[in-house]
């Protein structure tokens, strides 16, 4: 077993180490509390008169994308808004179910921003940054009270005031939420917004649009390229600054709980273009997913963690029992999470219970097919409250549950594995949501900035709110107010290049016409992800992945087979071009695992473990961002030391 | 189970499109119908010829993407959409009709894929409240009486997916329209733009080329999300009080 707890020599190899980096933006020297009160109000403005006259670029249209495109939108910006999908309302933030955290304290139970802020910092593991993660516990109140007014129709009581649930095993009620579709309600609230902005002829929508590069011109952003999905056409659109609100990566590793579309693509491009890359690696598992049940399978299903509330988990004490559970008698199970974990239970977090599932079935006792799931048993919740008050309950995700798996959980006990689900990772910004390449901001899941090595539950709804709701909108119109910028043409030198190189991308794409189709590629590289730099990860195991995505990624190149042309609705184009920049980032993901040797938030490594098997950090040399600066031979390091001068760093415990 | 599909193929908006078939082999009761579709587009590429275009996206029924015609019914036999639905719900050896969405406000882009852009010219119409960031009052300063919520909520978990209209023999919108209305009037923050709402929102419907409704009813049947048809009376409701109030 290899040193844990530094850089060592295998993983060096790997990258150069360049300049630290810092974020200059936040006020230093004040109590947490006025650093964002004192920044709004030290930024400066645009006045009204000249927004019309400035024009901004947002790629995406989750929740961070629509927000920021309505809130631009009606302080008189112009704003051009993209998406993939055939309308904004399909982005994959409606697929979030649980809810939105915000710290009102309706319930009086001792909730403030200041907890919130301390949940999110700790929730984290001590990899986030202290400054960015009190604002969006800050801005977190006037999102309900914004969704509210837009008439998103989250949960009430009797007497018609919100109703709130406890989420994620924090011991207030902060989150709110609209049944088990809160992502869809609070999109179609933020579409709704966006398309009245339509209505004023402030902002642009453009549809089945994918953006396939950024466009610098003396070191700023300045446009975008994108292809018109039903005409193939490569249009260019330059603006004043650009947002990329893309979501997250989590289909590098082919099956996960994203959308099929969800690609890297955008924030990839920016990368190469000398955006840097913060914390790749940072992945988090949701361990109550749907399993594998063949090959042909194309994504994994979520439900609810709530339903560890009243489960109880369980594999065979035998490995290999092939036994029907019900066949199965108690003393022969294991209640492993019961078992290791008695304070907390079924109910540790999310990345103690993905990893403990995949250890029993490491170990030969998995159940269903291939022997990748584990037992969510509802038995004794039935026989306590009655199989109506679990129907009451757990109704649609027990309905979801059958329609997938033809299996009746009422009967039998559900099935559960891990899946990939979101990821911390993302494009380095700093407090202003700006990339270190000027005029560039990136907001959602596609920046890496608050959310440190792990996320909260019902924390992704609310960042991305408050990032286009409440922040970005300030941030941005300083950055304007710095201009006016020169008018960039068509036949601008930066333009016409990156349209041919989009254009020379695809044509290289469609003329390999080999053997491979784009999935079977893909496949093969999640298979890859998720072997070597899934829920552990170890310096052997990255670098062999890095070696096995290195050799696939020539085959692509050389073996793929898109068929058609690119002027038409091509799918297969589109896919292909979303994979080849996804073997990309597995490989950064893989140097960035190797290089972090110590086990944090949704980055565990094997080499860095306490005696009992808990994740162990290394905060001395590790509490750093690390952000990736691209290189054709290389990336380079460029680490932003985190200082915690508000919560003091300490280490996680659920035994 | 072995398969037969005959699928719409049409290349663009402009070519004429043909129902061509397909054997699938090996197919697993367990696969969604989406994934034995990906499964004949890999058969397809392998062999050269061009995979066939559908729409889809989340797979798990929310998004609203995905949708085709099965065997003349919008999202098939069961209550769901097209992505949540399984092959155990088909007999082996079946021969499986799948065509895109028809209606004349949806015209078709390629093979499956139709274009919806339509539904979000009626939201630009009127589905919205008008509340500029950065204006709202404090969340709980506006009590809802909960059975409105609720109802509400229940309008508003529609989807976008157009199967009631495929499922029109008028290719009526109402539904879809309907639903809006009724999310949003519902809620006391939804009144002050209540009838203008209800009448440019119809008058985008109609402008759009959606037929009339003439309360089939089958567009309540077709919804996954089970929208019900008395959300189109209270449109009706609405229509009429705004216009005979001379406000909108």
């Amino acid at each position: 077993m290899t040193a844990a707890g530094q850089i060592t020599d295998v993983a060096a190899q790997y990258f150069g180490i360049g300049d630290d980096i810092v974020d200059t933006k936040a006020p230093t020297g004040l109590p947490i509390e006025k650093v964002w009160d004192q920044h709004k109000f030290e930024m400066k403005l645009v006045n009204p008169a000249n927004r019309r006259k400035i024009k901004v670029i947002i790629v995406g249209t989750g929740l961070a994308g629509a927000s920021a495109a309505a809130t631009l939108g009606e302080a008189g910006y112009q704003v051009k808004s993209f998406c993939y999908q055939d309308s904004p309302r399909r982005a994959h933030s409606i697929a979030a179910q649980g809810g939105i955290n915000a710290a009102k304290n309706y319930r009086n139970d001792g909730d403030s921003i200041y907890r919130l802020f301390y949940d999110t910092v700790k929730g984290g593991d001590f990899r986030s940054r202290e400054s960015n993660s009190y604002r969006l516990a800050q801005v977190s109140v006037n999102i309900i009270d914004q969704c509210v007014a837009q008439g998103v129709p989250f949960a009430r009581e009797y007497g018609g005031l919100l109703d709130n649930r406890s989420f994620g095993g924090v011991q207030v009620s902060r989150t709110f939420y609209a049944r088990g579709q809160t992502g869809q309600q609070l999109l179609i609230g933020a579409y709704q917004a966006l398309e009245r902005q339509v209505a004023a002829g402030t902002v642009e929508v453009h549809t089945r649009h994918e953006m396939l590069e950024l466009i610098m011109v003396d070191g700023k952003a300045r446009g975008v390229v994108v292809r018109d999905m039903v005409t193939g056409e490569i249009e260019t659109h330059t603006a004043d600054a650009v947002v990329l609100a893309t979501g997250g990566y989590g289909n590098v590793y082919f099956l996960s709980t994203n959308a099929m579309g969800c690609n890297v693509t955008a924030t990839w491009r920016a990368h190469k273009k000398g955006a840097y890359f913060g914390n790749p690696c940072y992945t988090q598992i949701h361990p109550t997913c749907i399993p594998v049940s063949g090959d042909y399978q194309s994504k994994l299903t979520l439900m609810s963690e709530s339903l560890r509330n009243d489960g109880r988990i369980w594999v065979p004490k035998k490995a290999g029992d092939e036994r029907h559970p019900s066949d199965i008698p108690e003393d022969e199970r294991d209640y492993y999470l019961e078992r290791i974990y008695p304070a907390f239970g079924n109910l540790v977090p999310r990345d103690i219970a993905s990893r403990a599932a995949k250890y029993q079935c490491d170990d030969g006792k998995g159940v269903g097919p291939g022997g990748l799931g584990v037992y969510l048993d509802f038995a004794s919740a039935i026989e306590r409250m009655g199989e109506d008050a679990v129907r009451a309950k757990y109704g649609n995700l027990f309905d979801m549950y059958a329609r997938i798996t033809g299996e009746d959980p009422y009967k039998q006990p559900m099935r559960i594995y891990p899946a990939v689900h979101y990821t911390m990772g993302g494009l380095w910004v700093d407090y202003d949501l700006q990339s270190n390449l000027e005029g560039l901001f990136v907001a959602g899941e596609a920046n890496f900035s608050d959310q440190g090595a792990n996320r909260l539950g019902a924390s992704a709804l609310m960042q991305g709110l408050a990032d286009g709701y409440f922040v970005l909108p300030y941030t941005i119109a300083s950055y304007l107010a710095g201009g006016p910028f020169e008018e960039i043409g068509d036949d601008h030198p930066a333009v016409v290049e990156a349209r041919e190189a989009v254009r020379q991308r695809i044509d290289k794409l469609l003329s390999i016409d080999g053997n491979r189709t784009v999935d079977s590629i893909h496949k093969e590289l999640g298979h890859i992800m998720w072997e070597y730099c899934g829920m552990e990860r170890t310096e052997e195991g990255l670098v062999k992945a890095i070696d096995l995505i290195r050799e696939l990624k020539n085959e692509f190149w050389t073996n793929v087979k898109v068929t058609g042309v690119n002027e038409e609705l091509n799918q297969t184009l589109e896919r292909a071009g979303r994979v080849a920049d996804l073997l990309e980032l597995g490989e950064l993901m893989c140097i960035d695992a190797l290089h972090r040797a110590e086990s944090c938030g949704g980055h565990f490594r094997a080499e860095s473990q306490t005696e009992d098997g808990e994740a162990l950090r290394h905060d001395d040399p590790f509490a750093y961002v690390a952000a990736w600066e691209f290189g054709e031979d290389r990336p380079t390091l460029h680490k932003e030391k985190l200082e915690y001068e508000f919560i003091e760093m300490k280490a996680r415990s659920y035994k | 189970m072995n398969i037969t599909v005959r699928v719409w193929r049409q290349k663009n908006a402009q070519s004429k499109g043909k129902m061509v078939t397909y054997g699938v082999e090996d197919v697993s009761q367990d696969m969604s119908f989406l994934e034995m579709l990906d499964v004949l587009n890999e058969q397809l590429t392998l062999a050269g010829d061009d995979p066939i275009a559908f729409d889809h996206d989340c797979r798990e029924g929310i998004c609203g993407m995905c949708g085709v015609v099965i065997n003349g019914i919008a999202h098939g036999p069961e209550v769901t959409t097209t992505c949540q639905l399984h092959m155990r719900s088909f007999e082996d050896g079946a021969v499986i009709d799948i065509e895109p969405w028809r209606a004349g406000a949806f015209p078709v882009i390629k093979d499956l894929v139709v274009d919806r852009s339509s539904f979000d010219r009626i939201i630009q119409a009127g589905g919205y409240i008008s509340a500029p960031t950065g204006s709202a009052v404090d969340a709980n300063s506006l009590p809802v009486p909960k059975d409105d919520a609720d109802h509400a909520f229940e309008s508003a978990t529609c989807i976008g997916c157009g199967a009631c209209v495929a499922a029109c023999p008028n290719g009526s919108g109402m539904l879809f329209t309907a639903a809006k209305i009724t999310h949003l009037g519902l809620l006391p923050q939804g009144q002050p733009e209540r009838d203008s709402r209800v009448v440019d929102m119809v008058k985008q419907h109609d402008h759009e080329g959606f037929g009339s409704c003439t309360n089939i009813g089958e567009c309540t049947a077709a919804c996954p999300k089970e929208i019900p048809l008395s959300n189109i009376a209270r449109l009706n409701r609405d229509l009429l009080g705004a216009l005979a109030s001379g406000k909108a």
